[in-house]
């Protein structure tokens, strides 16, 4: 176990030490594209290669060694026996560790200001390119060792079910490798040969279509942890029982098989892909707000149960009674809190009509800072806490401090992300370095884009506030902590069905919504003529920021 | 039989404190409620998209962006406001790093405005923020995007796409003037503002 709990550690301190020079850049940028005067408010080039680097940062670095960490932990844990595989794993973290490093110092470096979604016909440094392969590729590791654990496990426990966090960590698995495939194919046969030189024009649609196949599928794969969360340690943290096991299985099982052929809504307004698929991807993206929906059903459900045995009455006396003061409970409270918020903006976005009033403006950046940073990234920081005394045999350190952290972090998404909303339905374009306030258009955001500022500084503090619990607690007094404990259902489930207890047929079921949903979109690539272009590369010269005027 | 605790809340909750039927019914209820709801949200979603004329550009035309100059709908004498038949105009642009050729656009208000935009080089966006105008621009295709201004009026129209360093000074303008205030203007001519 020991081991095990080592590899946890190694994967939770790397995501959270790239992301907290992340949280750094983020405020700077908010600073920088406000009307108040910013250091280095004259390098708009700087501006780019920063949120080249947030973006990277959050979206790859930060999620990807949360999810593998937490993975080995649940493995570890739930199953109750160390990992197999433990060599194989390291390799995974030293190649996702060597490829994170490369595609930093790349970026540092000015050569791959092209940001994390890439956009071809734009070319950045092979390196950059290089440094990303190796982490999602390596991640691939963790996702087969998720798959043999598994596995292992049925076989050595015949008929019994698996527990529901290794379950849904190993659909987490699935998900990341499908999802993946699209950003994979992206790097292998387009951008990194034309970025060596090996190529001439290269195909930038088809390109966007590849990543659109991760776009969405990786949200979900950011997610999944809060969600594992959800089912398996908040209601044991509350004290009470989960309140339907299969409900959990199931709603892992619609996320695996929803957010996969969906992510063509990323490219509604696109001119390189017909109405038909457009209409359907996003029609199908309405159906991924079931598991929401069922878990927001289920949560509440086991937390109206520990609430009611905590001596809660009357209809809504136990939503007093639950014990806010466990930084997992106060976390999943205003977690689900900003899920709601921004759930409602992001139907807007996946709505095949009602996008082209927000498609690419900051509403867009207002929703996923929300979704993920607000609440998934809040849940990080609760599985952390949670786990922290686990791996470490350390009791957390001044939980009082840890409350301050989360209740910051919330308050501060939520000044950021009001305001965005606000400007993004005036019109306030994404991904810009400086705006001219002078403009009429443009002055009346002014004010909004200062709140902004200040609740991205908010977030900043509660970051480092995280820090400092979690170092605190990692060298505090050694004493002897208790395991970590999943929740159990209210009727524990004896034996289920062979469906809900694995994932072959799901995986047939992915396979076959994917090709119905993207077959056509990106096979009509093949037969297209003359859309390829000549690559543009990203230079690290500055234009004015007087260009604006 | 063990000793209990004393505190209740160190005692743990037992198995089945809500019955399994009750656990099922309670479920049921919820997946039909989620149903209405999924489907009322399905419903506005196709009754917007096939009533409010918010088309997203979906028309799949591919052009070269290395000929464009020479030869086709987008070389430079093409491009600008051009008068239809039926009394629309249709607006050719084509965006570069970092601006949109012409600079400014002059339209009619209160007439059918159909853009027609290709890229030179890069991803661009274009967006007119006071409309239902919002269209990536993907070197190799041409967006289509249609709209009608109520009122007349000077409007920007900013790239919004990362298109490299300049990104944030690739902003062109659109001047709406009153329909009966138009310039005449024969088929063949194309207008700009991008002089004045």
């Amino acid at each position: 176990m020991q081991q095990s709990n080592r590899l946890a550690q190694a994967h939770l301190w790397v995501a959270f030490g790239f992301f907290i020079p992340a949280m750094l850049l983020g405020a700077w940028q908010m600073w920088m594209r406000s009307p108040l005067p910013a250091p280095l408010h004259n390098h708009p080039d700087l501006y780019y290669a920063s949120v080249t680097m947030h973006g990277t940062i959050m979206a790859y670095v930060l999620t990807t060694f949360f999810a593998m960490g937490f993975g080995y932990a649940v493995a570890a844990t739930s199953l109750g026996r160390p990992i197999r595989g433990k060599t194989a794993a390291w390799i995974g973290f030293w190649i996702c560790l060597l490829g994170t490093l490369m595609a930093a110092v790349t970026v540092l470096s000015g050569k791959a200001s092209v940001l994390y979604t890439f956009y071809p016909p734009l070319l950045g440094s092979p390196w950059y390119y290089l440094g990303a392969l190796l982490l999602i590729g390596g991640s691939m590791i963790w996702v087969v060792l998720m798959s043999l654990n598994m596995i292992a496990w049925k076989r050595d426990n015949p008929g019994q079910p698996v527990p529901l966090a290794m379950f849904a960590t190993t659909a987490t698995a699935y998900l990341w490798a499908w999802a993946a495939t699209g950003v994979l194919l992206e790097l292998i046969c387009i951008l990194i040969p034309r970025a060596f030189g090996w190529t001439d024009l290269i195909d930038a649609a088809l390109g966007r279509t590849l990543f659109s196949v991760t776009l969405h599928g990786i949200v979900y794969f950011w997610l999944m942890p809060a969600y594992i969360a959800f089912y398996t340690l908040l209601p044991q943290a509350a004290g009470g029982r989960l309140y339907s096991d299969t409900m959990g299985r199931l709603t892992f099982i619609m996320f695996l098989v929803f957010s996969l052929p969906v992510g063509l809504h990323h490219l509604l307004a696109d001119p390189e892909h017909g109405s038909g698929f457009k209409f359907l991807q996003s029609f199908l993206t309405s159906l991924v707000v079931l598991p929401t929906l069922v878990t927001v059903f289920s949560i509440s459900a086991s937390l109206e149960i520990a609430g009611r045995h905590r001596g809660g009455r009357g209809l809504l006396g136990w939503v007093r009674a639950l014990p806010w003061d466990q930084p997992m409970v106060l976390a999943a409270g205003l977690s689900l809190v900003m899920l709601g918020l921004g759930g409602f903006g992001g139907i807007i976005n996946m709505s095949y009509a009602m996008n082209s009033m927000i498609h690419n403006t900051s509403w867009v950046t207002a929703h996923f800072h929300l979704i993920f940073g607000g609440a998934v990234v809040i849940m990080y920081f609760a599985i952390a806490y949670e786990l922290w005394p686990r791996i470490n045999g350390k009791p957390l350190r001044s939980p009082q401090l840890a409350r301050w952290q989360l209740w910051l972090w919330f308050w501060g998404m939520i000044i950021v992300t009001i305001p965005w909303h606000v400007t993004g339905l005036m019109g306030q374009p994404r991904r810009i370095a400086t705006f001219d306030y002078h403009i009429s258009t443009v002055a009346p955001m002014a004010p909004l884009v200062i709140v902004s500022v200040i609740g991205g500084f908010i977030l900043l503090l509660s970051a480092l506030l995280m820090l400092v619990i979690l170092l605190r607690s990692q060298i505090g007094e050694r004493t002897l902590a208790e395991p970590l404990r999943y929740a159990l259902a209210v009727n524990p489930p004896r034996q289920v069905p062979a469906p809900l207890n694995g994932f072959a047929m799901w995986n047939a079921i992915v396979a076959v919504l994917m090709l119905a949903a993207y077959g056509y979109p990106i096979g009509q690539f093949f037969f297209l003529k003359s859309h390829r272009v000549p690559a543009v590369e990203v230079t690290s010269q500055s234009v004015s920021t007087e260009l604006r005027r | 039989m063990a000793e209990q605790p004393s505190n209740p809340l160190q005692r743990p909750l037992p198995s089945g404190v809500v019955p399994e039927t009750v656990v099922v019914r309670t479920e049921e209820r919820w997946v039909a409620i989620m149903g209405s709801m999924l489907g009322i949200m399905m419903v506005i979603i196709v009754i917007t998209g096939v009533t409010s004329a918010l088309h997203p550009p979906s028309n799949v035309e591919v052009v070269d962006p290395q000929t464009l100059h020479l030869n086709g709908e987008f070389v430079e004498s093409n491009l600008g406001t051009a008068f239809e038949p039926d009394g629309s105009v249709t607006v050719r642009l084509i965006a570069v790093q970092f601006d949109f050729v012409p600079h400014c656009v002059r339209v009619p208000a209160d007439t059918p405005v159909r853009f027609r935009l290709t890229s030179a080089d890069v991803v661009h966006g274009f967006l007119l923020p006071i409309t239902n105008v919002n269209t990536m621009v993907v070197p190799g295709f041409v967006a289509e995007v249609r709209t009608r201004f109520k009122h007349a009026g000077e409007y920007e129209m900013p790239c919004h796409e990362f298109c490299g360093m300049g990104h944030h000074g690739m902003v062109s303008h659109v001047s709406v003037v009153p329909k009966d205030q138009f310039p005449e203007q024969r088929l063949l001519e194309r207008t700009s503002c991008a002089a004045e």
